[in-house]
């Protein structure tokens, strides 16, 4: 690899590749590597398909990939030049790819997308529902190039915007032009990203420090991972960009632990810039200088809170600290250098700006959050992974369109967007345009872009408690509002999905919420009452139900609820008797039946029964209790 | 790992420039403690006090440090670590069962190991593959979509790996 020692250096190499790499006449597979992809078998079909491809003397490129998005239907590849778009490819269909498609040129009937058995498949990707309403900026690269391959990003246009600012823009200019973009921060918040630039670069001192954001802990968020570990090179480049606007000479990547094959690509990719020379000193021959490094985490998920996340990489325990003052002021950044956080994902959008220009970038999106954004679209929808579409689509198309609908032809009842922040939406709002103010104004937020579909048969009560005892477990415990609160809201949800709520359980519920909301020193405690106000808001009366009727509608809290059995669909097998621990299923000549005084609803009946003939039904309010 | 050679300078990279020497030497920390554990699978007590020798910080600090994360561990662990994910997607589609099954099977709790060492169960919160939900990692290879049928396999290759290690 030979180093840039200029613009013009830079100009040819790139005009080379272009020709060079992804030649039209040469067939060509690009096959989904992503973690996902990886888990269901991609590399032995690679190895596989190299194998075939050697006995059969043909010529074929394999473009090892980053993640796709179409996670679910994995192992995932595209065959050029035809444009076939093959999924659930197994290793043992790597004859047939090689002598029907790359021999013959015929497409292979079973690996084609079809959204049902009835359906005519879909031959090519962009035929493919989930991949027509997407548009894609942030993950332009992932699926096109191998992140390995320094090569192949500079000949999709890579590097070709720092370029562009190296040669002909001031670091004002690469600022203004963000700034116009209104690129707003992807991480959540939604925080103009030009606004923070200009605050880091008012901000007194030579020495400062860009940081991106990879700690990417929302369960349901993978968005950042893909970007890390299928377009690192991208990643590089916005941040190099931003270094250059605010002039910055040293940066960090924080990357979750967890996310080991996004560790290696990024190391990788920045071992590579390096020698290239478009990392380090003097890139691409300017007096413009910048250094970054990876760091890791070590598995806490409020080190994706911006003070905690610079105390964990100064090597302190993660706790977040009162603001100001601000990462961007003096004393506030790495070793109290002013220092400017972006997530992965609003760095993954700067290239693209400065090469097309903010009034391109303005045309996508609604007026006040422009561009587009990563979901990752998971939960009971038919088609799970990551999705990125315009600002402004609605969810419904998000859903239906994109996703495909509700598994199993069941019924939709909530969308929760935001992670562990956000709030739960119900279907009336499946027609809300979505972008980062609409979603706050109903009480859920963006948040990193994780979206989990759930249908009927999901207890929105036990959705709440879930994400509760995520942040509970994650809470650092260095303010009380969020250590206490936490627990506490954790206990009455539990008291409540067991059966053992009492009357005024909600509204302490509700006062809790709004003390740690108010008290918490960080986002995690501001935002940990989220998903319980936001059910609360709009499922309320199934916290009542369970509260006064002890009764679960979706059927997912055992200890609720009176068990019987439905003698007229009941065939009499008898699994039910088998189940029960407690011989609470009595059985006659002629029928099953469960008695109430012995049963502990412990649920095994119900899970045990092949054709659903143990109901679950509201406890009858019994006379002479009570008053 | 040896203690002794690590050169404070070299594992924080080229920052080292614009650094006293305390903040080096504390900057390594994370990192370095990553080394250690994933050469012994946990952090020995003895190596920990050798570094707190050589980086000047107070063994008290470090282990401040190192039990904030969830990532570091005090004891010994198994050879398979099984880590059951807990994120939402997977909630969704049903791990708790899945965590309920390996529970049952070898009669530890998460976050505890099996006697003979085999096997450590932890649930973990996000893996990142909620495509293929719900998700387990045994080691760092990723097994989904785990139905009530697939967990017998599972089991099937904890077992069986931890077999063919075992002859190695």
């Amino acid at each position: 690899m030979e180093k840039i020692k200029s613009i013009e250096d830079f100009d040819n190499l790139r005009l080379l590749l272009k020709e060079e790499t992804f030649k039209e006449d040469v067939p060509r597979i690009r096959l989904c590597s992503g973690t996902a992809c990886a888990a269901t078998g991609s590399h032995k079909v690679a190895a596989d398909l190299e194998h075939e491809l050697e006995a059969s003397h043909k010529h074929v490129e394999i473009v090892k990939t980053g993640c796709q998005g179409f996670c679910q239907q994995g192992p995932v590849m595209k065959v050029e030049p035809w444009g076939y778009y093959y999924q659930k490819v197994k290793n043992s269909d790597a004859h047939e790819i090689v002598s029907a498609t790359i021999s013959g040129g015929f497409p292979i009937r079973k690996l084609l997308y079809r959204d049902s058995v009835a359906d005519e498949p879909c031959e090519m990707v962009d035929t493919v529902p989930y991949y027509k309403k997407q548009m894609r900026i942030a993950l332009k690269n992932n699926g096109v190039i191998d992140p390995r391959q320094i090569y192949h990003f500079i000949a999709v246009g890579g590097y070709s915007a720092l370029a562009k600012a190296l040669s002909s823009m001031t670091p004002d200019e690469v600022l203004e032009e963000v700034d116009k973009a209104n690129l707003r921060g992807r991480g959540g918040a939604g925080f103009p990203a030009g606004q923070k630039w200009k605050h880091s670069k008012k901000a007194p001192g030579t020495l400062k420090f860009v940081i991106a954001n990879g700690d990417e802990g929302d369960p349901g968020a993978f968005m950042d991972r893909s970007i890390m570990e299928g377009d690192p090179h991208g990643l590089l480049e916005g941040m190099l960009l931003c270094a250059y606007a605010i002039k910055a000479t040293y940066g960090f990547v924080y990357v979750r632990h967890e996310y080991p094959l996004a560790v290696v690509n990024l190391k990788h990719a920045i071992k590579q810039a390096e020698e290239m020379g478009f990392l380090g000193n003097n890139i691409m021959g300017t007096d413009f200088s910048c250094h970054i490094e990876v760091r890791e985490g070590a598995g806490a998920f409020v080190c994706g809170e911006s003070t905690a996340l610079v105390a964990s990489i100064e090597g302190e325990r993660g706790f977040p600290r009162p603001r100001p003052p601000r990462l961007s002021e003096p004393g506030g950044g790495v070793w109290g250098y002013p220092s400017n956080l972006n997530n992965i994902e609003t760095y993954a959008c700067v290239p693209p700006i400065i090469e097309n220009g903010a009034a391109w970038f303005k045309s996508i999106g609604t007026e006040n959050s422009p561009g587009t954004k990563v979901f990752a679209l998971t939960g009971k929808v038919k088609n799970t992974g990551l999705v990125e579409v315009p600002m402004g689509i609605t969810l419904r198309e998000i859903i239906f369109d994109i996703g495909g609908g509700i598994l199993d032809g069941k019924k939709f009842k909530a969308v929760q967007t935001g992670g562990p922040s956000g709030g739960c939406l119900p279907e009336e709002y499946l027609d809300l345009k979505v972008d980062f103010d609409s979603l706050t104004k109903v009480g859920s937020m963006m948040g990193s872009g994780g979206m989990v579909v759930m249908d009927e048969d999901t207890c929105v009560v036990d959705v709440a408690k879930f994400f509760l005892s995520f942040t509970k477990e994650e809470s650092c415990g260095k303010c009380p509002p969020c250590r206490v609160g936490t627990y506490q809201m954790l206990e009455i949800l539990e008291k409540i999905t067991a059966g053992k709520g009492e009357p005024g359980d909600i509204e302490r519920l509700e006062k809790i919420c709004r003390l740690v909301g108010k008290g918490s020193l960080c986002g995690l405690g501001q935002s940990a009452p989220n998903p319980i106000l936001s059910t609360l808001k709009y499922f309320r009366e199934e916290y009542e139900e369970h509260v006064h009727d002890k009764y679960c509608r979706a059927k997912v809290c055992s200890g609720l609820g009176t068990f019987t059995i439905d003698h007229s669909e009941c065939f009499l097998c008898g699994l039910c008797k088998q189940a029960c621990a407690f011989n609470a299923v009595k059985e006659s000549r002629r029928a099953y039946f469960i008695d109430q005084d012995m049963c502990t609803k412990c649920k095994a009946c119900f899970t045990a029964c092949p054709i659903g003939a143990v109901k679950i039904g509201k406890v009858k309010k019994q006379a002479g209790v009570g008053r | 790992m040896n203690i002794e050679a690590i050169d404070v300078n070299e594992s924080i990279g080229l920052v080292s420039k614009v650094l006293c020497d305390h903040d080096k030497r504390k900057g390594i920390l994370i990192s370095t403690l990553h080394k250690i554990q994933a050469e012994n699978g946990y952090l020995p007590e003895d190596i920990l006090r050798a570094l707190s020798k050589k980086i000047s910080i107070p063994l008290a600090e470090i282990y401040s440090v190192a039990s904030f994360y969830k990532q570091f561990h005090f004891s010994p662990r198994g050879k398979k670590i099984v880590r059951v994910c807990t994120g939402t997607a997977c909630h969704v589609r049903g791990a708790a069962k899945v965590e309920h099954a390996l529970k049952d099977h070898y009669h530890i709790k998460a976050g505890e190991t099996t006697p003979d060492l085999k096997l450590t169960l932890e649930t973990v919160g996000c893996v990142g593959c909620c495509g293929l939900a719900p998700v387990v990692t045994v080691n760092e290879e990723v097994m989904g979509t785990i139905g009530p049928k697939k967990i017998k396999h599972l089991i099937h290759v904890i077992e069986e790996e931890g077999v063919a290690h075992g002859e190695n």
